[in-house]
Order: structure tokens, then sequence, then C-alpha cells
């Protein structure tokens, strides 16, 4: 497995990624609680993009309501939490079915009923949506006026009850994210990344020469799904409020795939890179266009540099940046 | 309840469906043509609301009267958008395209809020409270305007796509990317043409909604995943469809606010849209899938 994780990688790569790796472990040591804070968002989005990019990158299949996920795993293991006081080592569990089981039921009509790309998206956009607008109407789960769970103080860290101090969310996180990489590597150079990339360079190309098309899909959407799943558990226990607005919402599921299109949608480091951009660009931002006092001014400027990178890195930044330090070693091996 | 109630609802559901309707034609042209789904769409025309809201402001222009005005407007905007920006990533992969879309719409919004503030803001007319009674029927008489504005609308736009050669030429570039230009079309034109015509069906339409409903930044979104579900419904790209759709939304939608909670009316909008999706993936009036 080892050798399956490194082979091609050029020694240069790993040196960085070594580099990377130990700054982010050292950072609760050093960083103030808001730097802090700041990475954890990071990780958070880096972690949803790389579940997304699973699809989208290596499967070619396009999610734009993927917040469901994020909010099926918050308000899974909030309510296992508030209303049953299952915890969330368990709960996260329970989090991964439904949220697999959601992906699965639109993956499988969507599939089913050969429905591609766009209308694909659109799919995914009216579950998302649907949901929401149910969960908004549930006594049970809170309704409009949201979910809290019972914050508690001074019990010290405890992973698997999902409480204690920044720090402890800060590792989870960090954790999550560095599974994730490996995860997606592996994932990739195996036998079902080929299949894949098969199915999303040429989908009947791949289905002529005998790649089962609907399993390999499912499994790419229940992999997403579920891992999407695990981000929202955290996500809700990280904030301990959940708002179907805030958590359903089209404009929720954008946030979240934003950071990847920018990095670079089918590279293994896109989705981290862009989240460690486009997380700190939007507080450098916001302290920037305090002193305006103006409604909209910071999402205006923050518009127009998204516009920029698309027009100008339309492949996303990753690719452009790991050619320009020369990652993938002298003999140019396309990266995955 | 009397029946007079349920008639009532529909015909108010059916006048406001035609100003969906164009307003979703406006996403079905860009679509049917330019192939890029327009995810500003909703923005775009609140853009066109605030247009609306200013002409009527400092100048007392009556929105009715405003559309040719705001549609002219916003047709600019589109031409210049799409020959600008848009073509540039025409060769992208959709989810870049989705993005750009997506960040167009936030720099609107964003402009929108830093003009005009974030509160709702409405324009007065001096016929907001009458009606019309047709026997048991009563009709407020701006929803009655609106949706024969709308129709007029609609009607010209129809016309413009049978009649003219310029809107000859749109078609073909719709059906045939490489003919139109083997004939000597000039593509990257029509597109721009083509781009600012959808954008003046939203000004249109934004402006005629001005009558019914208070304008403020944050509507755009829901606007964008109601014409999404109506273009759907009545087939991406299919010009009488988006029309059909309107139609089925706008009275779905006020039957919807009279049997359950008003707040759920667009979880049947899109129940409706994954049941179209589902068993006829090429909408009502759409063709066939290739």
């Amino acid at each position: 497995m080892m050798k399956r994780l490194l082979d091609g990688v050029s020694p240069r790569a790993l040196v960085l990624l070594a580099a990377f790796a130990a700054a982010l472990v050292a950072a609760p040591y050093v960083a103030s609680p808001y730097v802090l804070s700041v990475l954890i968002i990071s990780l958070y989005f880096a972690f949803v993009g790389q579940a997304w990019n699973l699809m989208i990158g290596f499967a070619g299949l396009l999610s734009l309501g993927h917040a469901l996920f994020v909010g099926l795993g918050a308000y899974t293991s909030a309510v296992l939490f508030i209303q049953f006081s299952i915890e969330p080592w368990a709960g996260v569990c329970a989090a991964i079915a439904v949220s697999v089981l959601m992906g699965s039921v639109i993956g499988y009509l969507g599939f089913r009923f050969s429905i591609r790309g766009v209308y694909f998206a659109l799919l995914t956009i009216a579950f998302a949506e649907f949901t929401g607008i149910l969960v908004d109407h549930s006594g049970w789960l809170g309704g409009s006026s949201g979910l809290f769970l019972p914050v508690t103080h001074g019990n010290g860290n405890n992973v698997f009850m999902l409480r204690g101090s920044q720090s402890m969310f800060y590792y989870v996180i960090l954790f999550l994210t560095g599974a994730a990489l490996v995860l997606c590597r592996l994932l990739v150079s195996s036998k079902l990344g080929l299949y894949w990339l098969a199915i999303r360079e040429d989908q009947e190309a791949a289905e002529a020469s005998g790649v089962p098309l609907f399993r390999y899909k499912m499994i790419a959407v229940a992999i997403s799904s579920g891992m999407t799943g695990i981000a929202g558990v955290w996500y809700a226990f990280y904030y301990n409020n959940l708002f179907p607005e805030a958590t359903f919402s089209t404009a929720q599921s954008i946030e979240l795939i934003l950071g990847t299109v920018v990095g670079g949608v089918g590279t293994l480091f896109g989705p981290i890179l862009g989240a460690f951009l486009l997380t700190p660009l939007g507080e450098v931002l916001t302290g920037l266009t305090e002193s305006f006092d103006i409604d909209g001014i910071k999402t205006f400027f923050w518009g127009l540099c998204v516009i920029a990178i698309v027009l100008f890195r339309p492949g996303g930044i990753w690719p452009w940046l790991s050619g320009l330090l020369d990652l993938d070693g002298r003999r140019r091996r396309s990266q995955p | 309840m009397p029946a007079e109630i349920y008639l009532n609802v529909a015909v108010s559901g059916l006048l406001t469906g035609l100003i969906y309707g164009l307003s979703a034609l406006g996403l079905s042209v860009i679509f049917g043509v330019i192939r890029i789904v327009n995810f500003a769409h909703g923005e775009i025309m609140v853009g066109g609301m605030f247009v609306t809201l200013l002409l009527f402001r400092h100048l007392g222009i009556d929105p009715l009267a405003a559309v040719p005005v705001v549609a002219v407007a916003l047709f600019s905007f589109g031409y210049f958008l799409q020959d600008l920006v848009v073509r540039r990533v025409a060769h992208l992969a959709d989810h870049m395209q989705f993005l750009l879309m997506a960040a167009i719409a936030v720099v609107i919004v964003s402009l929108c809020l830093m003009i005009f503030g974030p509160d709702a803001q409405a324009a007065h007319v001096s016929y907001a409270y009458d009606s019309f009674e047709i026997g048991p029927l009563l009709v407020d008489k701006v929803r009655v305007y609106a949706g024969l504005a709308a129709l007029v609308v609609s009607a010209l736009l129809f016309a413009f796509f049978r009649y003219t050669d310029t809107g000859k030429a749109i078609r073909a570039c719709g059906d045939n990317y490489m003919g139109a230009l083997v004939v000597g079309l000039n593509v990257r034109r029509l597109y721009a043409l083509t781009f600012g015509i959808g954008c003046a069906c939203l000004g249109a339409a934004g402006a005629i909604l001005v009558l019914l409903i208070d304008v403020h930044p944050y509507l755009g979104p829901s606007y964008t995943l109601l014409a999404f579900i109506i273009v759907i419904i009545g087939g991406l790209g299919s010009l009488p469809g988006a029309l059909l759709g309107g139609l089925l939304i706008g009275v779905s939608e006020a039957m919807a606010g009279l049997f359950m909670q008003p707040s759920l009316k667009s979880a049947v909008s899109f129940g409706l849209l994954i049941l179209v999706l589902l068993l006829r993936p090429q909408g009502l009036l759409g063709k066939a899938a290739r």
C-alpha cells in the first residue's frame, strides 16, 4: 500500500507535503485562536471539497447540491444526540448511513433514468432544496428557528464525544483531511479509479469497453456522500447550531465547491490548495473592507476575484502551481 | 370553501405564471442557443427590477411604461457580458461555467446591496388597490396588466424568432453550430445578441414583477431556482415549453398557497421538478434527448 501511495511522487513534492503537514500539526501551538479558526474552516472546506472532487473530478459527475449531505449528516447526528443521547462516535455511523442512502437514491434515480451533465446537477439541487424546505417545516428538527446542541464546558477534550477545545476540533478535521487525501490517492491509483477516469473521459467508450457504468458511478456517489456526511457531523458539533437555510441552501453548496474549482478539479491537492487560498482571501477582504462599512462590498470583490480566477486560470491553480514548482519530477508524469 | 375562491386563485396564478414564463424564456433562449446555463438568471432580473424602481422613483415612469427601457438596458448588459466574459468560458467544463455565472450573480447582488441597501422596497402605483370584477371573479388590476404585458412581450419574442432573419439565424446557431459557421453566419455576434435578448426578457419580466412584489437584493437565488424548475418542466431550450412551465408553476404555487402553508409552495415546485426529471427528462415540450 505504501508503494502505491508513493509511486511516482517526486521527492521534491514529498518534502513539500511533509513540511506542509508538519506546519499544520504544529499550528495550534503557535497560532492565535483567530488564525486557528481560519485554519479550521479552511480544513473543513478542504475535506468537503475532496469529497465533492471524488465525484466530479474522478468520475465526472457534477453535483451542485452537496450541502444536502452536510445537512443530513449534521442533522442526523445532532438529533440522535439531543433526543436519544446517542454520542457522536455512534451518531457518525448513522450519519454516514443516512447520507449514503440519500446519495444512492439520487444516484439510482439519476443513472437509471440516464440523467446526465447539467440535468443531473439540477437533480441534486432539487433534492437539496426540497430536503431543506422539509427540514424547515419540521418542528421536531427545530424548523426554521434552528436546532441547538447543548454546550458543556470544562469536561476536557473527548474526541469520541466531539466535545473539547478548539485545538481538538482542529486536529479532528486535520486528521479527516489527511485521511481523505490518502484515500483519494489510493482510490485514484486503483482499478476503481481507472474505471472512473474512463467514465469521466468518455462514457460511451467506457461502456463499450465493458465498464459497468451504473455500479462505478454509484460507488463514487456513495463514497462522496458518506465522506460529506462525516463532515456534517463535525460541522454540527463544532458550531452547535443548525439552520436549514444555512445548511441545505444552494448558496451553501456553491461555497462548499468553490475552493475545489479554484484549486483544480480532478487533482488530488486542488481541493486543499483552493480551500487554503479562498478562506483566508475572504478573511483578508473582510479586514480590508471593514473600514468602508458598506453592505456587500466584501462579496463584491470576492466575486470579482472568483471571476478573475475562472478567466485566467481555468484549469485551477494547482496544475499551474505544481508545474511552476516542478512537482511532477523530471520525468513529467501526468498527475491523475 | 366556495368555488369562486379556487377560481380566483387559479386566475391570479395563471397571470403570475405568464410573468414566470416570460422570465423563464430568458433562460431558455440562452441555453437553447449558447448551451450555457445562466446561473445568474434571478440576480440579473433583480437588477432589472431595481432599474425599474429607479425610473419610477426619480422620473415617475410607470413600471409598465418602463418595460421597453429596462429591456433595452439589460439587452446591452447581456450583449457585453456574453461578448466580453461568458464567451471566454464556452470551451470549459460545465462546473467552470457554473462557477463563473455564480460569481457574476454574487457581484450583481453585492452591487444592488451597495447601491440600494438590504431593505425591501416597493413602487406604489395609483391603481395598486383597484380590481376588475367579472361575474364571480375578482382580479387585481395590477395582476391583469402585468399578465397581459408579459403576454405581449412573449408574443413579440416568438414573432422575432419566427419571422425576422436575425431570429432565424439565431435559431440556426442553436440547431447546428457548425452549420451556422459554414454558411457564414457571424456566430460570435449572434451569440451576444442571444444573450442580450435573454437578458431583455429578464428586464421586461423584472419591470413587470415590480408591480406585484417588493424588491430586495436577496430575491435573486429563489428566482433563479424557480426559472430552472420552469424550463426543466417545459423542456430546456423550448420556448413554448417555458411559457407552459411558467403557467403550470404559477397555478400550482397559487394552489399550494391555498391548501397548505404558503412557505411550502416551493417544495411543491421542487417535487414537480424531480418528477419531471425522472419521468420525462427532456421536459413536457422538449425534444427527445440526443
